[in-house]
């Protein structure tokens, strides 16, 4: 029988990692990264999510007006076009909004709003308006955009109490962008924690967590939100009302979670590589550390995303029943409540907007969940 | 005579299954290792052979406390004589006995990580064992792949750039780079293609005579064991029913499972007439086992007393023990051409 060829040394070996685009020297992380880029749909979610949450961060400033600002000669108007040619036929350098005139509707005697054509407002940008604190911090009156006095731009239209449906997305997009993460973010912590326990320990604890769970899960959500909500004392500083939401979210939410962590780390522990380890002498810790978490922080992750958009839904319809956060601070459910009324989705369409906000965000992240998980399975091409 | 390495004594293993209706009842379980008992010499190669779910694996991770047993001892022989009860190791000499018996698995896929570099791989064991300083590491890894035959220009690539007799080599190599004195190769050919099986075992036989390394080789497949081991353990239902040299156990088998076994395997020449002993039925369910001896049921020598009495594992010639009533009465008949099925 022949004996083997040894390889010969060509070079003296590098052991720091090397720097090339080989796939063949790439890590687990590297091959997910360069999988995910191919994926096109999950790419513009980035982008778009990205664009969303930056509004999200700078909403005082990219809103015309205030939270508190109302107008109530102004009450249900529609969205303003931008123009840049008027009446007239001339074209104006600068995009313009023509004020508002009310009329009384020949036939139904209905209070409606018209284009003033004799009014042009143009469009200025960095303009002082209604005072705020940039990111909470530096006290300012900067605004993105607005209008000369005594002109009004309503973007998307106004509500029923003369506020700008524009500025009130923006604003709202702040709780309602950012309470599905916390929320992501506690019942990850929570899930990771219990289900962790349960999976690696497993026998009676793993037993009771599981019970835990199945009675959580069996609540009928509707109202278990009623009664948590009830829970909430009445008059309440927003920022607590703020963070009792989110808690009642994360208690939801960690269920699913724990039971991704749980399976996860009960495949693993028995996986050859693990009891490879495990023989070779490596300690428990650097077992989960070391084998166990980078073999599913990849899952976790896009199970995490794929919680987000239920949550973003969750907050909107507890906003929408009245159970969430109430005004005067918004959300995209708060705006949604003014749509309950048949009359104002059958007069006021231009209301149903944060509804569309609200498909595009969960579409997005539902997009950018389908495009990690593709790209974090080793299994697809 | 050689020294021991190994003393096996009375290895159980039971696994809990959960029946349907066993909410309230408690669990049956599983007889899986049934008095395990076997001597290992330093140096050789026993193979442990039986069909699927005879127990083997289970076995194999026993002894490297992969998986623990359910009773039994393992008393390993250190190198200056001292008897040493592996299996209630704990703490600081756990790891300093622990790392002279290391395992090769079957599947070179899931027994490396997908996560971690070759280079990481192969050093773990040693960073895990030892405190080295990084260059000591490198020093020490590169000359294991060089001996495993491993490019060392590649040590920095991931398991998935390598194909399956690689990875192989790779995992020998993590196995072999604490200097073990046993190590258990979990049917660590059968999920590799004919030619790079004579390549891992070629390879295999080097490392044993560089390095004075003892086996214990789990395997299905007889040619490859005939080829390999010294001694040859029969596993059936949970027991040893055979335990001989390879020689004694080819040649004339003292047990009908081993015989029927022996029929199975290929013969190169066409010309062979063999009778071929087809087994009846499956291997009877561990949960429930028969009566007597396990393999009366399928067994075509099989008496009243075969059904009634367990065989206990006697010395029947020189170097050769079975567990058979009639080992004796019987002729049986082994491989007739002992090289023609050599790889």
């Amino acid at each position: 029988m022949k004996t083997l060829p040894v390889f010969k040394r060509q070079k003296p070996a590098v052991i720091s990692p090397a720097k090339t685009k080989d796939a063949n020297y790439s890590s687990q992380w590297r091959l997910i990264y360069l999988k995910f880029k191919k994926h096109k749909l999950a790419r513009i979610s980035l982008v778009i999510l990205a664009v969303l949450y930056t509004v999200a961060l700078f909403a005082q400033f990219i809103a015309p007006y205030g939270l508190q600002s109302y107008d109530s000669k102004y009450v249900n108007a529609p969205p303003m076009g931008l123009h840049f040619i008027d009446a007239d036929g001339k074209f104006h350098f600068k995009p313009f909004v023509y004020g508002l005139k009310s009329e009384r509707d020949p036939e139904t005697m209905r209070k409606m709003f018209v284009a003033d054509t004799e009014n042009r407002y143009p469009i200025q940008f960095f303009v002082r308006g209604e005072e705020y604190k940039f990111l909470g911090l530096i006290p300012t009156s900067l605004h993105l955009l607005g209008v000369e006095e005594p002109g009004r731009i309503f973007l998307l239209g106004t509500d029923g109490m003369g506020r700008d449906m524009f500025s009130r997305i923006v604003l709202g997009s702040q709780v309602s962008l950012s309470i599905p993460l916390v929320g992501v973010g506690i019942s990850f912590v929570i899930g990771l924690f219990l289900g962790g326990i349960s999976g690696y320990f497993g026998g009676w604890m793993d037993s009771v967590i599981q019970r835990i769970i199945e009675i959580i899960r069996s609540f009928p959500t509707l109202p278990l939100w009623m009664a948590l909500s009830a829970a909430i004392p009445p008059r309440i500083p927003v920022v607590t009302m703020y963070l009792y939401i989110v808690i009642i979210f994360a208690f939801i939410g960690w269920t699913d979670l724990a039971r991704v962590v749980r399976g996860k780390f009960i495949s693993l522990k028995n996986e050859d590589y693990v009891v490879a380890a495990k023989i070779a002498g490596v300690s428990d810790g650097k077992i989960i550390v070391k084998h166990l978490l980078p073999g599913f922080i990849s899952y976790l992750v896009v199970a995490t995303t794929l919680a987000i958009p239920g949550m973003i839904l969750a907050e909107t319809a507890m906003s929408f029943l009245g159970l969430g956060i109430r005004s005067p601070a918004t959300s995209w459910g708060v705006l949604l409540q003014e749509a309950q009324k048949i009359e104002n989705v059958a007069l006021y369409p231009w209301k149903l907007f944060p509804l569309g906000i609200v498909i595009l965000t969960v579409l997005t992240y539902n997009f950018l969940g389908d495009g990690l998980r593709d790209a974090a399975d080793p299994y697809k091409k | 005579m050689t020294k021991k390495i190994l003393n096996v004594e009375n290895i159980n293993k039971y696994f809990q299954v959960k029946s349907k209706k066993a909410l309230f009842r408690k669990p049956a379980s599983v007889h899986v290792l049934n008095d395990i008992s076997f001597e290992l010499l330093e140096g050789e190669t026993l193979s442990i052979v039986g069909e699927s779910g005879c127990g083997k694996t289970t076995l194999g991770r026993c002894l490297v406390r992969g998986m623990d047993a359910s009773s039994g001892n393992v008393y390993y022989h250190t190198e200056d004589g001292q008897q040493i009860d592996f299996l209630k190791l704990k703490g600081k000499h756990s790891k300093q006995y622990r790392r002279n018996i290391q395992m090769i698995f079957q599947d070179p896929y899931s027994s490396l990580s997908p996560r971690m570099s070759v280079f990481d791989i192969i050093a773990e064991p040693l960073i895990a064992n030892f405190k080295l300083s990084k260059s000591e590491v490198e020093q020490k890894v590169m000359e294991i792949a060089e001996k495993t035959g491993l490019n060392v220009n590649y040590l920095q690539r991931y398991p998935h750039a390598f194909s399956g007799g690689q990875r192989q080599r790779i995992a020998i190599a993590r196995a072999l780079i604490m200097r073990p004195r046993l190590i258990v190769c979990d049917e660590a050919v059968s999920a590799l293609d004919v030619s790079i099986q004579a390549q891992i075992i070629n390879l295999l036989k080097d490392l044993q005579e560089q390095f004075q390394i003892t086996y214990i080789f789990i395997s299905h497949d007889l040619s490859i064991v005939q080829n390999i081991s010294d001694r040859v353990a029969v596993m059936h239902l949970g027991k040893i029913v055979e335990l001989a040299t390879t020689e004694s156990l080819f040649s004339s088998p003292k047990h009908p499972y081993t015989e029927a076994l022996m029929s199975a395997v290929p013969q190169p020449d066409p010309e062979l007439k063999k009778s071929r002993i087809i087994l009846e039925g499956e291997m009877p369910n561990p949960a429930n086992p028969p009566s007597g001896c396990h393999f009366h049921p399928r067994c075509a020598y099989k008496t009243e007393k075969c059904v009634q009495q367990a065989p206990e594992l006697r010395q029947v010639a020189d170097n050769h023990f079975t567990a058979c009533h009639y080992a004796e009465e019987l002729n049986l008949q082994g491989v007739q051409d002992e090289t023609a099925s050599a790889i």
